[in-house]
C-alpha cells in the first residue's frame, strides 16, 4: 500500500517548484526572440536608438533570466529526489530528452548568454547579433526537449515494458522524438511565451508613453511588441487547438473532463460555454452549449464521436481486467524468467499493465481485486472535472482576449498615434499596463490543466502517479517544501523590486551614479 | 535494430563518459566554485570583490551546464544511479540546490544596488553557493566509497535507511575537505591567470599554496583510510556484462580492502593516483615560480587524477549498498537499455565537440585579465 500523504506532498512540491520556474521561462522564451528582432533592426539600420532599445530590454531580460536558470536546476534533479521510482521506471526513455536538452540547448543558451551581456565592446555588431540569436535559439530548443519529455508522459509512444528489468524501455527513438503530442505542445508553449513577452514589453512601453518618458524607446518597443504579439497570440490559439486533438484514451478523458461531458453525444458534439459540473452527481448543471463545435475541433469531421466520461470509465474497467493478467504474468516471470506460458500471457496483455497498477492504491496485489474494486479503480481515471472545466475556460478566454488586444495594439502602432490624447488611446495604454499579469495567469493555468488532466497517471496508461514517488518521509518533504517556499519567496520579492527599479530607471546608461562618464562614445538616448 | 556496438562496450563507454562529465564539471565550474569560496577572503574592498566576481561573471553560467548535463546524462544512461542516489541523499541534495540557486542570483543582483550591506549579504551568499556544493559533493563521494545504506525490493523500488547527519562521518568529511581543497586550488589558479597583478592576485596565490598542500595531505590520508578501514566491495561468481539491468540477477558482496584490488590487477590504473599527487605539486611550483598557466594546468591535473582515482578504484561498482550488498549498482546492472546507450552515444559524439568549439570561442573573445579599470568603467560588468 502507498502512503498518500507522501504522494500528495511530493506533488505539491513539484507543482510549486514547476509553477515558480515557469514564471520566468515564458518571458525568457519570448524576450530572447524580441531581442533578436530589435538587434537585427539595429544592425540593419545602424541607428543608435535601436542599440539603446536592445540594451534596455536585455537588462530586464537578465534580471528575469537568472531566476529561470536558478529554479531550473531544481527541476533537473527533482525527478531523482522526489520521483525516484518514476525515474527508474521510465529513465531509459525520459532521461534521454533531458540529457539532450543539456547538451544541445542549455549549453548553447548558457554559454552565449554571458557573452551577450559582456561582449558588447568585444564583438562586432554582427557577431553580437549572432550571440543574441544563439541565446534565443538555445532557450527555445530547451523548451523543445523538455516538451518532448513531457509529451511522452502524455502519450508514451515508441517504448515497451521489459519484465527482465521491471521498467519501460525505448523501442523506437524516432517515435519518441516525433511524438505528435510533443510537437503540438512545443509550438503551443513557446507561442504562449512569445505572447507573454509581448504583453510585458507592450505594457511597460505603454507606461512610458503615458508618463511621457523615454518615448522614443517606448514607441519602437511598442511597435515590435504589437507585431510579434499579434502573430504569437494567433498561433497560441490555433496551435492550442492542435493540442486538443485527441489521440489516446487518456487524452479523450482529458477532453471529456475539460468539457465536463459525462456521456458520449451523437456526432458532432456541442461545446459548453457555461455549466456547473459536479463530481458527486456525475453531471453538469445549467449547461449552455454551442452545437457542433467540439466535434469539429476534436475530430476534424462531422461524423467523429467525442467520447463521454462514463463510456471512457467502462473502457478503463476492461483495460484493468486485462492488465491484471499482465501483472500476473510479470509476477510469474520474476520467479522464472524462462516461463513461456507467462511470457505469452504477458505479450497479449502488456499494453494494459499500467491499468492493473491503479488497483495498488487499494490493495498490495491487484490479482485479489473484486469487480467492485475494479469499478472503483476505473473511476480514479477521471481527473477533477470542475477544476478542468473552469481552468480551460479562463485560459482559452484569455487566449482570445489577447488576439483582440494585439489587434488593437497593431492598429495603434500602424497609424502611429502613440502620443494622442484621444480617450481611446489613453484607455488602451492604461489597459496594457494593467493586464501585464494576465499571460502568466493563462500560462500557469495551462500547465495545471495539462498536468491535472493527466491524472491519475504520471505516464499515461503506464505508471500511476502514486507509484512514482520516492520512499521519503512526510517530515523530509515538509522540510524541503518550507525551504523552497522561503528561498523562492524571498527571491521573488527581490526580483520584482529589481525589475520595477530597472523599469523606473529606464534606458539611461550609467554605472555608479548620474555623474559617471558616458561610455564608448555614444549618447545613451538620442534626441527625438 | 541491434546497435552496432555491443552492450558491454557501451556500458564501459558510458561509465567513462560519466567520468568525463564529472571531470568537465570540476575543470570548468570547479574554478567558479573555488573562486566563490575564496571571494570574501581574497578580496576586501568592493572594487576587489567586483574584480573577482567579474573574473568568472561571463562564463560561470555555461560552466554550470556541465553539472546540469551530468545530472541529465546520469538520468539517461544510469537511471538506477540517478533514482537511488538523489532520493537517498535527499536533504543533502536540497542543501546543494539551495546553495546553487543562490549563485546565479548572487552574481546578477549583487551590484544592482550601491548599498554596502546589500552587497556584503550577496558576497556571503556567493560564498555559500561555492563552498557548500564543493563540500557536499566531496561528502557524497566519500559516502559512495564507504557504501550507501539502501536496499531494493522485488519491484526494484529503492528504500534508503540513513539520515542526513549519518552522511557526515570521518571519511566522508575528509573527502569533503579534499574536494574543497581541490576546487579552491583550482579557483586560486584561475584568479592568478585572470586578475591583474596586485593585492587580490597575491592573496589568491597564498590561498592556492595552502590548498595545494592540503590537497596532497588529504588525498594521502584518504588513501590510507581506504586501505585500512573496512571498505570495498566485489562481485562473486559469474557476472554477465551483457545481461539485463537488474541488480537482483547478480551476486555482490562487501570485501575488506577490495577498492585497492583493481590496482593489483591493472597496474596502469596507478596513473590516476599518481596524477592526483603530481597535479597539486605542479600547481605549487607554478604558483611559486609565477608561471600561472603551469599552476592552472597543475590544478586541472589534480582534479582529473583525484576524480579518476575514485572511479577506477570502484570499477565496476558505481553505488555500493552498505546494508544489502546484493542491491549494489554496478556498470553491469544499472545502465539504460542497449538502444538508449547507443543513441545517447551518437548524440554525445555529435554535440559535445560543438559545445567544446563554441565554448573555446567564447573564452577566446573574453581572454585577458580583469583590471581595476574595467570594473570602474565598463557598464556591462557586474
Amino acid at each position: 500500500m502507498v502512503d498518500m500523504a507522501v504522494i500528495e506532498l511530493s506533488r505539491l512540491q513539484f507543482a510549486l517548484t514547476a509553477l515558480y520556474h515557469f514564471l520566468f521561462v515564458p518571458l525568457t522564451l519570448g524576450l530572447s526572440f524580441m531581442l533578436v528582432i530589435m538587434e537585427s533592426i539595429y544592425v540593419m539600420t545602424d541607428r543608435p536608438i535601436w542599440r539603446v532599445v536592445t540594451r534596455f530590454w536585455a537588462k530586464l531580460f537578465a534580471i528575469n533570466f537568472v531566476l529561470g536558470v536558478a529554479t531550473g536546476i531544481t527541476m533537473e534533479f527533482e525527478f531523482g529526489t522526489n520521483w525516484s521510482y518514476f525515474s527508474h521506471y521510465v529513465g531509459d526513455i525520459f532521461g534521454a530528452p533531458l540529457a539532450i536538452e543539456g547538451l544541445m540547448a542549455f549549453f548553447l543558451e548558457a554559454t552565449f548568454v554571458g557573452l551577450m551581456f559582456f561582449g558588447w565592446d568585444k564583438l562586432s555588431k554582427r557577431q553580437h547579433l549572432f550571440t543574441t540569436f544563439m541565446v534565443a535559439l538555445g532557450s527555445n530548443l530547451s523548451a523543445l526537449w523538455i516538451l518532448v519529455a513531457n509529451g511522452w508522459m502524455q502519450h508514451p509512444t515508441g517504448s515497451h515494458f521489459n519484465p527482465e528489468t521491471m521498467r519501460m524501455e525505448v523501442t523506437d527513438f524516432m517515435a519518441v522524438l516525433f511524438n505528435p503530442v510533443a510537437q503540438a505542445k512545443f509550438v503551443h508553449t513557446v507561442s504562449a511565451g512569445y505572447v507573454c513577452a509581448s504583453v510585458f514589453v507592450l505594457g511597460v512601453s505603454s507606461w512610458y508613453i503615458l508618463k511621457g518618458k523615454w518615448v522614443a524607446v517606448a514607441k519602437r518597443s511598442f511597435t515590435v511588441a504589437a507585431a510579434f504579439g499579434l502573430a504569437s497570440s494567433l498561433s497560441v490559439v490555433v496551435l492550442g487547438d492542435e493540442s486538443g486533438y485527441a489521440l489516446t484514451d487518456n487524452q479523450k478523458m482529458k477532453l471529456a473532463s475539460l468539457e465536463a461531458m459525462w456521456h458520449t453525444e451523437p456526432a458532432p458534439a456541442g461545446i459548453a460555454i457555461f455549466g456547473i459540473p459536479s463530481m458527486e452527481g456525475r453531471e453538469t448543471r445549467y449547461e449552455i452549449k454551442i452545437p457542433y463545435v467540439l466535434g469539429l475541433i476534436s475530430t476534424r469531421s462531422l461524423t467523429g464521436e467525442v467520447s463521454g466520461i462514463n463510456e471512457l470509465v467502462v473502457k478503463a474497467e476492461t483495460r484493468i481486467e486485462s492488465g491484471i493478467k499482465a501483472y500476473d504474468a510479470v509476477e510469474k516471470l520474476k520467479v522464472d524468467r524462462t516461463d513461456l506460458v507467462a511470457r505469452a500471457q504477458f505479450e497479449q496483455h502488456k499494453l494494459d499493465l499500467g491499468y492493473a497498477m491503479l488497483l495498488k492504491r487499494f490493495m498490495p496485489d491487484p490479482r485479489s481485486a473484486t469487480p467492485a474494486d475494479i469499478q472503483k479503480a476505473a473511476w480514479t481515471t477521471v481527473p477533477n472535472v470542475p477544476v478542468m472545466f473552469w481552468l480551460f475556460r479562463v485560459m482559452a478566454g484569455l487566449g482570445f482576449f489577447f488576439i483582440a488586444f494585439f489587434g488593437a495594439a497593431f492598429y495603434i502602432a500602424s497609424i502611429r498615434r502613440f502620443g494622442s490624447s484621444d480617450g481611446f488611446f489613453r484607455l488602451f495604454m492604461r489597459t496594457a499596463v494593467w493586464i501585464i499579469p494576465l499571460p502568466w495567469l493563462a500560462i500557469e493555468f495551462g500547465w495545471v490543466l495539462a498536468e491535472i488532466g493527466r491524472q491519475p497517471w504520471a505516464i499515461e496508461g503506464v505508471l500511476p502517479t502514486f507509484l512514482g514517488a520516492s520512499s521519503l518521509t512526510v517530515p523530509q518533504i515538509w522540510t524541503t517544501i518550507i525551504g523552497f517556499t522561503l528561498l523562492y519567496g524571498a527571491l521573488a520579492v527581490i526580483e520584482v523590486r529589481l525589475m520595477l527599479a530597472a523599469i523606473r530607471h529606464g534606458p539611461i546608461e550609467h554605472h555608479d551614479g548620474p555623474d559617471a562618464p558616458l561610455h564608448h562614445g555614444y549618447a545613451p538616448l538620442p534626441a527625438e | 535494430m541491434a546497435p552496432p556496438i555491443d552492450y558491454e562496450t557501451l556500458r564501459v563507454i558510458w561509465w567513462a563518459l560519466m567520468g568525463v562529465l564529472l571531470i568537465g564539471f570540476a575543470l570548468t565550474d570547479g574554478f567558479d566554485l573555488g573562486v566563490a569560496s575564496l571571494l570574501p577572503f581574497v578580496a576586501k574592498t568592493d572594487e576587489e570583490r567586483r574584480m573577482v566576481i567579474n573574473s568568472v561573471g561571463a562564463t560561470w553560467e555555461g560552466n554550470q551546464v556541465w553539472f546540469i548535463l551530468g545530472g541529465g546524462a546520469i538520468f539517461a544512461a544510469w537511471p538506477f544511479v540517478y533514482a537511488v542516489s538523489f532520493s537517498g541523499f535527499y536533504l543533502a541534495m536540497f542543501l546543494v540546490l539551495a546553495a546553487l540557486i543562490l549563485r546565479p542570483v548572487g552574481f546578477k543582483y549583487r551590484s544592482k544596488k550601491p548599498d554596502p550591506a546589500w552587497r556584503s549579504r550577496w558576497d556571503w551568499a556567493l560564498f555559500v553557493g561555492g563552498f557548500v556544493p564543493a563540500l557536499v559533493f566531496g561528502v557524497a563521494v566519500g559516502n559512495v566509497l564507504a557504501g550507501v545504506p539502501f536496499r531494493l525490493d522485488g519491484d526494484l523500488r529503492s528504500f534508503y535507511e540513513g539520515t542526513l547527519l549519518g552522511l557526515f562521518h570521518h571519511f566522508s568529511l575528509l573527502a569533503g575537505l579534499l574536494s574543497v581543497a581541490m576546487l579552491v586550488l583550482h579557483g586560486s589558479a584561475w584568479l592568478a591567470i585572470k586578475i591583474e597583478r596586485g593585492a587580490v592576485h597575491d592573496r589568491a596565490k597564498s590561498f592556492g599554496q595552502i590548498a595545494a598542500v592540503l590537497a596532497i595531505l588529504l588525498f594521502a590520508a584518504g588513501g590510507v583510510m581506504v586501505a585500512t578501514m573496512n571498505m570495498g566491495f566485489r562481485t562473486e561468481g559469474a557476472v554477465d556484462p551483457m545481461g539485463p539491468s537488474n541488480p537482483h540477477l547478480s551476486t555482490l558482496v562487501a570485501a575488506r580492502g577490495a577498492w585497492l584490488a583493481n590496482y593489483g590487477a591493472h597496474p596502469w590504473m596507478l596513473l590516476a593516483p599518481v596524477l592526483g599527487f603530481l597535479g597539486p605539486v605542479m600547481a605549487l611550483i607554478g604558483i611559486r615560480s609565477k608561471r600561472e598557466v603551469l599552476a592552472f594546468g597543475g590544478s586541472s591535473f589534480a582534479a582529473i587524477g583525484i576524480i579518476s582515482t575514485v572511479g577506477l578504484s570502484m570499477f565496476p561498482f558505481i553505488l555500493p549498498s552498505s546494508i544489502d550488498p546484493g542491491s549494489s549498482l554496478t556498470v553491469w546492472n544499472a545502465s539504460s537499455s542497449h538502444l538508449t546507450l547507443f543513441i545517447m552515444l551518437l548524440v554525445t559524439l555529435v554535440f559535445l565537440p560543438i559545445v567544446l568549439l563554441y565554448t573555446a570561442w567564447v573564452y577566446k573573445v573574453l581572454f585577458g585579465r580583469v583590471t581595476t579599470q574595467d570594473v570602474r568603467t565598463n557598464p556591462d560588468y557586474y
